[in-house]
């Protein structure tokens, strides 16, 4: 019960006019920056946090966390409408919410989408209210090997796990770790990797390169793609809404099996978009007729939607209990916490109660005032589509310009920012995955001091990794994943072997 | 938006294919790669009384970049005889130039004019140029939009954006 008085205690933080305004501000900023093209999550949030800089840190992430929201709503938007995924997490829901859209039922294919986002999203923060605070105070006890050991089985995982080519995810990472490196190393003070270049000296900012591989990098492709926007339009009633949540209940094991996976997948680095496709295609295979599926069926709406959300929020679990991101978006959020002095991890919930407190009591508010705000204003933000393009490329341009400048008042920035962007175009049409660079470039520093502290502390005996249950299981679990793909083609020939 | 007759993207020619561009990009990353390990070796890639050097972790992050882009261009390589898919076609590249370059001049041209001016020039300048949109709607449009942002940020939010001789003569 200690947990649902800390939850009243963050409403406590979050009710003051100031903030509510703020959130509301970062909800219609959110879904804004959700509906246009080219933007999305990760990148609005990097390059709309700049306006929290000046901010005290419970309005910020109040603030940053409903831009995230809005944004989840708003992607669902172009998605259905426009046929447009705004994310790749949306892409699933493109499948039956655009038909329904061509058969006149976008009202109920949106409503579906919002009511689901809704729903996963709801029990993605249940888990964490009741679950990060106990894993918090469990990595309390953590010493450097618990959390190099950490970081390299979430590093193992994208290996592992991933879906993309294992060599690109491996140039992906260390190239994100080998930047996080680069300026005044944190444990002996030496200058690296600098090249006598003063410019260096700070290091690559984290959220400079994610502005440039996200925000700038998804303009050259838009722009290459041309995109020919045509769309429904809707406008949602009461009566439709209504509709929608009567026949909910219906379909209740699809709502809990996309949770179940979102959650899952939110924690460990699998990701929204893995959770999407496994909701729909669940629900998909445990449908009587499953031929219906694709042809504008409303499940099919409901099934990615809620794991995307769940997943997209269960991320930010061990994001706050560990410091450890399970998502892009996560990751830039914990780099607004360095930005604002805060240091991710355990402590947080130690010393930053009303901090921690009154984020998980906005993740509520700002998905309930969220889906409200949605409902009623759809048409508005479907004719932001309808802006021409041209309008909105040299916008998000400036925009990604003045939060790489921002964050360090430095013109090398905006340049590195525009370096970044052209490196992401290639990188994205060649198949290189950005996550694990994110990833990498914003825990390198963690992860490598981590290990060196561990050598310090174990006189450079590497079995230090290996010195209790805990911290060798999840070492050995982590090389495990490294090396699955290996393992798993091995075993597969030994069994032809045998079998022949 | 009037969009003059063009070539479709399908008749244009393949400016490079995939793997070309994948193993250019292999072979950079295999030359920084080096450099890295290089740099990381003088810094010092060994253990002293105090553990790991500055130069240790790094300097086997660049092995294993250069050991995965080796892997890549192998691949590629061996793959050869398998038609590859365009990289970028021509007319696609055109339009990404199109906003690249003037990303460019946004940027230089910040520095001397400040950030507001210079991003009331790329709207209008884009708007009108690229998107052919009517210039009165296009000055206009960048002009709600630089006012907007120079109240947001440098008033209400108090964050500082270079800013040049127009803001100096209405004294920011």
């Amino acid at each position: 019960m200690e947990a649902f008085e800390l939850l009243v205690y963050g409403f406590g933080v979050l009710l003051t006019w100031k903030t509510l305004a703020l959130m509301m501000l970062g909800l219609v900023l959110g879904i804004f920056v959700g509906v246009l093209p080219g933007l999305g999550g990760p990148n609005g949030v990097a390059i709309l946090l700049p306006l929290t800089f000046t901010m005290e840190p419970t309005s910020a992430i109040v603030m940053l966390s409903c831009i995230y929201w809005g944004a989840l709503f708003g992607g669902a938007i172009t998605s259905i409408l426009f046929n447009i995924p705004g994310e790749a997490w949306s892409v699933a829901t493109t499948f039956d919410g655009y038909p329904m859209a061509q058969k006149g039922q976008a009202a109920e294919a949106l409503t579906a989408a919002f009511t689901s986002s809704f729903i996963g999203s709801l029990v993605a923060v249940l888990l964490i209210t009741f679950l990060a605070p106990g894993i918090a105070s469990f990595a309390l006890r953590f010493g450097p090997p618990e959390f190099f050991s950490v970081y390299l089985l979430t590093f193992c995982s994208f290996v592992g796990l991933g879906r993309e080519e294992k060599h690109k995810t491996l140039i992906s990472m260390s190239l994100g770790l080998l930047l996080a490196g680069v300026g005044m190393d944190t444990v002996s003070g030496q200058l690296r990797m600098t090249f006598g270049w003063s410019e260096l000296f700070r290091g690559i900012n984290f959220l400079v390169a994610v502005i440039g591989l996200f925000g700038i990098s998804e303009i050259l492709l838009t722009m290459e793609e041309r995109l020919a926007l045509r769309g429904h339009a809707a406008a949602i009633s009461l009566r439709v809404v209504l509709r929608v949540w009567k026949e909910l209940p219906r379909y209740w094991a699809t709502l809990l099996r996309s949770s179940a996976i979102g959650c899952w997948l939110g924690i460990t680095p699998g990701g929204a978009i893995a959770a999407s496709f496994m909701g729909y295609n669940l629900a998909k295979r445990f449908a009587a007729d499953k031929e219906s599926f694709g042809k504008g069926r409303i499940e099919g709406v409901f099934a990615p939607e809620t794991a995307a959300h769940a997943s997209g929020t269960a991320a930010l679990l061990p994001m706050l209990a560990l410091g450890i991101p399970g998502s892009g978006t996560a990751a830039i959020l914990l780099g607004g916490l360095m930005v604002w002095g805060l240091n991710p991890g355990p402590l947080l919930f130690v010393e930053h109660k009303s901090f921690v407190w009154g984020l998980i009591a906005s993740m509520y508010l700002g998905n309930v005032v969220g889906l409200v705000l949605v409902l009623s204003t759809v048409p508005l933000f479907a004719a932001v589509l309808r802006v021409p393009f041209a309008a909105i490329a040299p916008m998000i341009v400036v925009s990604c310009a003045i939060g790489a400048f921002a964050i360090q008042n430095a013109i090398f920035d905006v340049w590195l920012m525009l370096l970044f962007g052209v490196v992401g175009y290639v990188f994205k049409k060649i198949g290189i995955p950005l996550a694990p660079f994110t990833l990498a470039l914003v825990l390198g520093n963690r992860a490598e001091d981590a290990f060196r502290l561990s050598m310090i502390g174990a006189a450079g005996d590497l079995r230090v990794f290996w010195s209790n249950g805990l911290v060798g299981s999840i070492t050995t679990l982590a090389l495990m994943l490294l090396f699955w793909p290996l393992i798993s083609a091995l075993w597969q020939r030994l069994r032809r072997a045998t079998s022949s | 938006m009037p969009a003059a007759p063009e070539e479709s993207p399908a008749d244009s020619p393949a400016v490079a294919s995939t793997r070309a561009i994948d193993i250019a990009v292999s072979l950079a990353l295999l030359a920084l790669a080096g450099l890295l390990a290089f740099d990381n070796w003088r810094t010092g890639m060994g253990w002293d009384a105090t553990g790991p050097q500055a130069g240790y972790f790094p300097f086997y992050l660049s092995l294993i970049l250069g050991c995965a882009s080796v892997y890549g261009i192998a691949k590629e390589l061996r793959a050869r005889r398998v038609p590859s898919e365009p990289f970028v076609r021509r007319i696609q590249l055109r339009r990404v130039f199109q906003v690249l370059l003037p990303t460019i001049a946004f940027c230089l041209l910040m520095q001397w004019l400040g950030l507001y001016v210079a991003s009331f020039l790329l709207v209008a300048g884009f708007m009108a140029l690229v998107g052919r949109i009517a210039w009165w709607k296009s000055l206009l449009t960048a002009l709600v939009f630089s006012v907007a942002m120079f109240v947001t940020f440098e008033i209400a939010f108090d964050v500082i954006m270079p800013k040049g001789p127009l803001e100096a003569l209405l004294g920011f």
